[in-house]
Formats: structure tokens, C-alpha cells, sequence
């Protein structure tokens, strides 16, 4: 609750929590929020300009702009949201496992990791395309195929160092279980790292879906998704800037949103934070920080 | 009470593929008897941290044998409400998102029979290291390095324990505290009747508190002496070692 408290004194990060749970939530109840059918082709509304009634226009098939934008939620932020958390799990586990126990466990499982990373990431996206087919699902699956060993490699160091911890050291003396001081001890100390390094490639993430099904070999018509509306957009772009501008602004505020709050969230997380008397105390960036995220591709 | 047999001890040298092996331990045997209390004194990289993971059953030996009363210390279960342990780094020997209350309870947790309640004796273990009962609430990062290391001297002597294992548990504080925690560590000693194994590199607090001594250099035992017959030691190296003091 403290920490919540601290993010929401940030006036930015604030505001960036609640774009993201707003859209969130639009996301989730896009049929009841999007004013029209976003499939609904209506051709006498070809490139209309904004009006009560389609507040943000009309795309080259008389679509709706603002229920696209509100239905490309979904496979824009919600699936990248999945695709990340089966990721981020495969990842914890391995990482878990391989950090604490060390030795044979860990040498497989990281040459296993080094094997999945030696593939450059596009090109291994575009390979999964290639045999299983243009689709959504793919990318995702792929997704999840090329982060895993990512996060897995970054988690195992995170819990490595704090398995060699004193306060790990003094639980197996007295005779407490593995599992016991995973529970009690590694996880809950691994766990801002892992939601710090998450966060911060979920932006990425979202920006590279939207990459995919720009060119096409994302999500097919007539769904809506941001990277494809840029696409359809782009015959039009000198006369009718505004259809790139809508998908475009949203990407960028997302992204941005998302990365403002992975830094925030990582002071937030800072055990030094808490205070016997809930009382603040001085900022203290963790040395784990600058295991960026954001320069995953 | 604890008898350890003919241990030896190597670490991997070099990478994944490498044979190399550097021999940290070799060939030490020695008693620990019921109440006693053992110092282990050696130059930095003698091999003495090490020595103590292993009688805390944190690793395994790669050959002989540690016995605590008859058991092997291998198995967590002998381990359990008997061994105990404080460590150098006051900084992270307490779990960072843990109260200090949280943190003696952990081992108390763990020992189910308990006369009185759980937290009466939590402000008796408090007050016994000469902490004040309101530190019950404050985080690590709260405490000052004598203070952490109360709470983990605390936490060490919850369970009562037969044997108390202090690895540096001392050196890194400043001299004035360090006398403060000696004379509690001597006190304690007394009123729980507990053993000691005080891995040090400071001659004088291990002559001060221990009953024998153990000299141990590149990772064999140079001489075991009781703590009254320290002047007259045999070996060169013990005799380099305490001139390098008394000058
Ligand atoms: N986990 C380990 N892996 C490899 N080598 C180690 C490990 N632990 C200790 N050593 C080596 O063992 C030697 C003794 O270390 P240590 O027991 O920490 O000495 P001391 O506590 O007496 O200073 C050192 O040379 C160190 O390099
Ligand atoms: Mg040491």
C-alpha cells in the first residue's frame, strides 16, 4: 500500500498508471465502451472528418477510427500483456532454479538459454512466420519462444547473488527447506527486480507487435490493431495526416506511459523505502537498474 | 558434541571445461566439546569461511565426515533448533523486506516446542542483547552495524541452541562495539550454557572469549592449544603469528 502511495505521489507516474489502467480497462470492455462496430464497413463515410457521431473520423473503408483504436487494445497491449507474463514465468522459473541451485542445473539450463539467444530475435520471429504461417498467435508464440531465456538469463543473476545472501546462508544453517527459502526469501527479494525488468520490456514489446503487423504479417484484416491501422493509413498520409497521427499518438503515449512507470516502480520497490514509522526516506537507485530492458530486440 | 573427520575441501578452478581443482581444505580433524568454545584463528584466505559452511552443513565435504552429537550435520534435520550461526556482513545478514521481529521469528518458527509465548521471548532475547523492545518494528536499513549484529546474536540465541557458529561475526565493527558484543557473547555463553565456534582473525578477541584455539594456515591445522598455554605454542608459523601481535 506504501508503495502504490509512493508512485501516486509522482504527479508523471501517476498519470502514467492511470492511462494504462484506463486503457486497460477499455480494452477489456471494448463492445460496451466502442461507439460502433469496428468491422462495420459504411462506404459512403470513406475519409470523413470527424463528427459527434464518429469522433475521431472514418478510415478508407468508412470504419469507425475510435472503436479501432478501442477493440486494437486487445491485441495490442492485452495479448502482448499474456505473451509477457507466460514469458516472464518460463523465464522466472528457469532463472529461479538455475540461480539457486548452481552447479550441473545450471550449466544446462544456461547453455539451453545461450542456444535461444544466439538466434538474432527478428530473424527468428520471422522464421517461426515462415513455418507456422502469417497469424498473431505465431508472433506471440514466437514471443514467448525468444524471451524466456532472456528473462531466465537476467532472473538467474538477480537470484544468484541473492542466494549467496548472509540472511540465505543463516536459513540453511538453522535447517530450513529449499523450498522454504525460495518462498520466504528469493522470491519476494527477486521480485521487483522481476517486475522492473518486465515492465520495461513490455514496452518494447508492444512496439515490436505493431512493427510485425505493419508490414503485414501480424494480425490479418479486417481486425483492428494499431500497427496495421498505421498501415492502412500510410496510402493517405499527405492528405489525411490525422488517420496516422490517432494510432500513432496512442503507441507512443502507451510506450511511454509504460516505461515512465517501470522506472518509477523501481525506486517504489526499493526495500529502503519502508520505514518503521512510514516515513520517507531519501531516493536510492538499485544497482539491478540498469539491467534495461528496452534494449531488447 | 560436534566431531569433525578427516576433511578435505576443493573448489573448481577456471571455466565450464576446466579439471582444475584448488584445494581449500585438507585433511582436518578436530572435537568440539559440549559447552566449549572453539576459535579458529588464520590469515584471510586460510580457508576458515569455508570450514564453516561446512560445519554448518551448507556444503557438503568432499571427503570425511561431520558428526554433531553422533548425527551428520548434512542433514538439516540434526541441524535444526541445535546449530546456530552470525555472520560477518551485518548488511545483508538480515532479509531486507524484514522486520526485526520477523527475522527472530524465523528460526523460533521453526522449533516447535516453546515454553511461554513466542513473543514474550522475542523481548527477552531483545533485552538480553541490550536492544530496546521498540526495535521490534525497524527494518535493517534502520539499524546501525552493532545493532544489526545484536539482532542477529538475538535470532542466533532464540532457539537456545547447542552451538553458536560466529564466522568474522565481530570484525567488522567498530573497536569499542566489538568489546560491547564480546562481553555479551560471554555473557550469553554463561546463562545458556551453549558452544561456540568463533572463526576470527583477531588473536586477542579469540584469546579473550575462547577456550582452545585452532591455528589453521592454507587450509590445515598448523596447532590446537588451550587459550592458557597461547604463549607457549610450537610451531613457527603459531609463534610468527602471536609476535605479530605482542609488537
Ligand atoms: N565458493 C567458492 N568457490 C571457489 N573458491 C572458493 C569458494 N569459497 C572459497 N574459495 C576459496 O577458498 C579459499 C579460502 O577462502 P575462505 O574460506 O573464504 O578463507 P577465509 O575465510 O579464511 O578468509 C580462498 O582462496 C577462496 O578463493
Ligand atoms: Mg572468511
Amino acid at each position: 500500500m506504501n508503495r502504490l502511495k509512493y508512485v501516486l505521489k509522482d504527479k508523471v507516474a501517476a498519470l502514467s498508471l492511470s492511462i494504462i489502467a484506463v486503457t486497460t480497462v477499455a480494452g477489456v470492455f471494448a463492445p460496451f465502451i466502442a461507439p460502433h462496430d469496428p468491422e462495420e464497413v459504411n462506404m459512403e463515410l470513406q475519409f470523413a472528418a470527424s463528427s459527434w457521431e464518429y469522433l475521431l473520423g472514418n478510415d478508407h473503408l468508412g470504419r469507425c477510427m475510435l472503436s479501432r483504436l478501442i477493440y486494437g487494445i486487445r491485441p495490442s497491449m492485452l495479448w502482448v500483456f499474456a505473451a509477457l507474463v507466460l514469458s516472464v514465468t518460463i523465464g522466472s522459473i528457469v532463472g529461479f532454479l538455475a540461480g539457486y541451485f548452481r552447479g550441473k542445473t545450471d550449466a544446462f539450463l544456461m547453455r539451453v538459454c545461450d542456444v535461444m539467444l544466439s538466434f538474432p530475435g527478428y530473424v527468428m520471429t520471422l522464421a517461426v512466420i515462415g513455418i507456422l504461417g502469417v497469424g498473431f498467435e505465431n508472433i506471440l508464440l514466437a514471443f514467448v519462444l525468444m524471451k524466456w531465456a532472456w528473462f531466465a538469463r537476467i532472473i538467474r543473476t538477480s537470484v544468484m547473488q541473492y542466494a549467496e545472501s548472509e540472511y540465505v546462508k543463516f536459513s540453511k544453517a538453522i535447517g530450513a527447506s529449499h523450498l522454504k527459502i525460495m518462498i520466504s526469501h528469493i522470491i519476494p527479494v527477486a521480485l521487483p527486480d522481476i517486475a522492473v525488468i518486465a515492465s520495461s520490456s513490455f514496452g518494447s514489446m508492444i512496439l515490436q507487435i505493431s512493427g510485425f503487423s505493419f508490414l503485414g504479417l501480424g494480425i490479418q484484416a479486417p481486425q483492428a490493431e494499431w500497427g496495421m491501422m498505421l498501415n492502412e493509413a500510410r496510402e493517405v498520409m499527405f492528405s489525411r495526416p490525422e488517420l496516422m497521427l490517432a494510432p500513432g499518438l496512442t503507441i507512443v503515449i502507451i510506450v511511454s506511459a509504460i516505461n515512465y512507470l517501470a522506472d518509477t516502480l523501481q525506486v517504489a520497490l526499493d526495500p529502503q523505502l519502508m520505514t518503521s514509522k512510514n516515513k520517507q526516506l531519501g531516493f536510492e537507485t538499485t544497482s539491478i537498474a540498469k539491467l534495461e530492458g528496452k534494449g531488447v530486440a | 558434541m560436534l566431531s569433525v573427520d578427516c576433511i578435505e575441501k576443493s573448489y573448481k578452478k577456471g571455466g565450464l571445461f576446466s579439471k582444475k581443482k584448488e584445494q581449500v581444505l585438507k585433511n582436518i580433524s578436530f572435537e568440539c566439546k559440549r559447552g566449549e568454545c572453539l576459535g579458529i584463528i588464520g590469515e584471510s584466505g586460510s580457508g576458515k569461511s569455508t570450514l564453516g559452511r561446512l560445519l554448518l552443513g551448507i556444503e557438503k565435504p568432499d571427503r570425511g565426515t561431520i558428526f554433531f552429537e553422533g548425527k551428520s550435520v548434512g542433514n538439516r534435520r540434526v541441524r535444526m533448533g541445535n546449530i546456530s550461526a552470525v555472520f560477518q556482513d551485518y548488511t545483508s545478514s538480515i532479509n531486507p523486506f524484514y522486520t526485526v521481529e520477523e527475522a527472530i521469528l524465523e528460526p523460533l518458527h521453526m522449533k516447535k516446542e516453546l515454553l511461554g509465548g513466542v513473543q514474550s521471548k522475542i523481548d527477552q532475547v531483545l533485552c538480553q542483547v541490550g536492544l530496546n523492545p521498540s526495535y521490534r518494528k525497524k527494518y535493517p536499513h534502520e539499524l546501525s552495524g552493532g545493532e544489526a549484529q545484536r539482532v542477529c546474536i538475538a535470532r542466533a540465541v532464540s532457539t537456545e541452541p547447542k552451538c553458536i557458529l560466529f564466522d568474522e561475526a565481530i570484525s567488522s565493527l567498530d573497536g569499542s562495539v566489538q568489546i560491547q558484543v564480546l562481553e555479551l557473547l560471554k555473557n550469553l555463553r554463561k546463562l545458556y550454557d551453549m558452544g561456540y565456534i568463533f572463526i576470527t582473525h583477531d588473536i586477542q578477541a579469540a584469546a579473550y572469549i575462547c577456550d582452545r584455539v585452532m591455528i589453521i594456515r592454507n587450509g590445515e591445522i598448523e596447532e590446537i592449544v588451550k587459550v592458557e598455554h597461547l604463549k607457549d605454542v610450537q610451531s613457527a608459523y603459531s609463534k610468527k603469528l602471536l609476535q605479530m601481535i605482542i609488537a
